[in-house]
């Protein structure tokens, strides 16, 4: 299984998203946010978390401008798989690939701990290695997490089962403890918390690599 | 010619940041204040001619994220 990670001037979760994507068995290629194309035949591309162009005008604004997010957009329209994680989630939601928008967290507190989350659907390759109702430690590191979306948008995401992760206690604000959602062809996911922060023992929990694990193993047999 | 584009979280989209800022006005005092919102103004140095139809296009590529935004073009 083939995935890229899209580095970003201000990412800063690019060498742990490859981390915990080789560590479940991936080949791993950094892409730098200038090239113009991914490398052939990759099967996954993972947006990293941080402040990509310092969150200048809106977080992950400018990112979605940026000549690799075109190949991106085009690997997804194709059917690729794609996993944006905090500011990767921004951006895809910038980029239209995800609907709604992440506004600054309600408290208006930036909030950097461990919280619980609550997997609601084993249907997708993301979450095929959990059973909905699993309750899952993932760190969050945020500024922006607020997820919001018009009430139609809201409708049709909970009514296709497309909420993949929502949070046990509220921390931001989001519009029904959304945490990570999921795109029509399941084949997208965003989410704020950072599943590739609970990879191994010295994180302080190891709930993430199911996420890597199921991801990589789906992928490998497609 | 200038153009100053204003963008405003829309109506009914909560602005936590207007909210505390309005809190902090209360708390130096002052009486009356029922709202804050809180907003961006960004200023374009553009060549004469550009038309509005151009700059309305910026705004809803790029300079405001329509979901939650809304924008006001203002020529100069």
């Amino acid at each position: 299984m083939r995935a890229a990670v899209i580095v970003f001037p201000g990412s800063n979760c690019d060498r742990d998203m490859a981390v915990g994507l080789r560590a479940a068995g991936a080949d791993v290629s950094m892409v730098w946010h200038k090239d113009a194309d991914l490398p052939a035949d990759i099967d996954l591309v993972a947006i990293p978390g941080g402040f990509s162009f310092g969150d200048y005008l809106r977080c992950g604004a400018i990112a979605a401008q940026s000549p690799i997010c075109k190949a991106v957009v085009a690997h997804a329209q194709r059917g690729g798989y794609v996993l944006g994680v905090c500011n990767g989630f921004q951006v895809l939601t910038e980029t239209g690939l995800l609907p709604g928008a992440l506004m600054r967290n309600a408290e208006l507190k930036f909030i950097c701990k461990t919280v619980d989350l609550k997997v609601e659907t084993s249907n997708s390759a993301y979450t095929q290695g959990y059973n909905a109702g699993d309750v899952v430690g993932f760190p969050v590191a945020h500024h922006d997490g607020n997820y919001t979306a018009d009430q139609e948008t809201l409708a049709r995401l909970e009514d296709d089962a497309r909420v993949a992760f929502r949070y046990s206690v509220n921390p931001n604000g989001s519009i029904n403890d959304i945490a990570g959602i999921l795109s029509e062809n399941r084949r997208v996911l965003g989410m704020m918390p950072h599943p590739e922060r609970a990879v191994d023992d010295g994180h302080g929990g190891t709930d993430g690599q199911a996420l890597f694990r199921g991801l990589v193993g789906q992928l490998a047999t497609a | 010619m200038k153009a100053r584009v204003h963008v405003m979280l829309k109506n009914g989209v909560l602005d936590p940041q207007g909210e505390a800022v309005r809190r902090a006005l209360g708390s130096l005092g002052f009486d009356g204040i029922e709202g804050v919102r809180q907003g961006k103004v960004i200023e374009l140095d553009l060549v004469d001619g550009t038309s509005e139809d151009t700059i309305n296009e910026m705004c809803e590529k790029l300079l405001a994220n329509t979901v939650i935004e809304s924008y006001r073009v203002e020529v100069i």
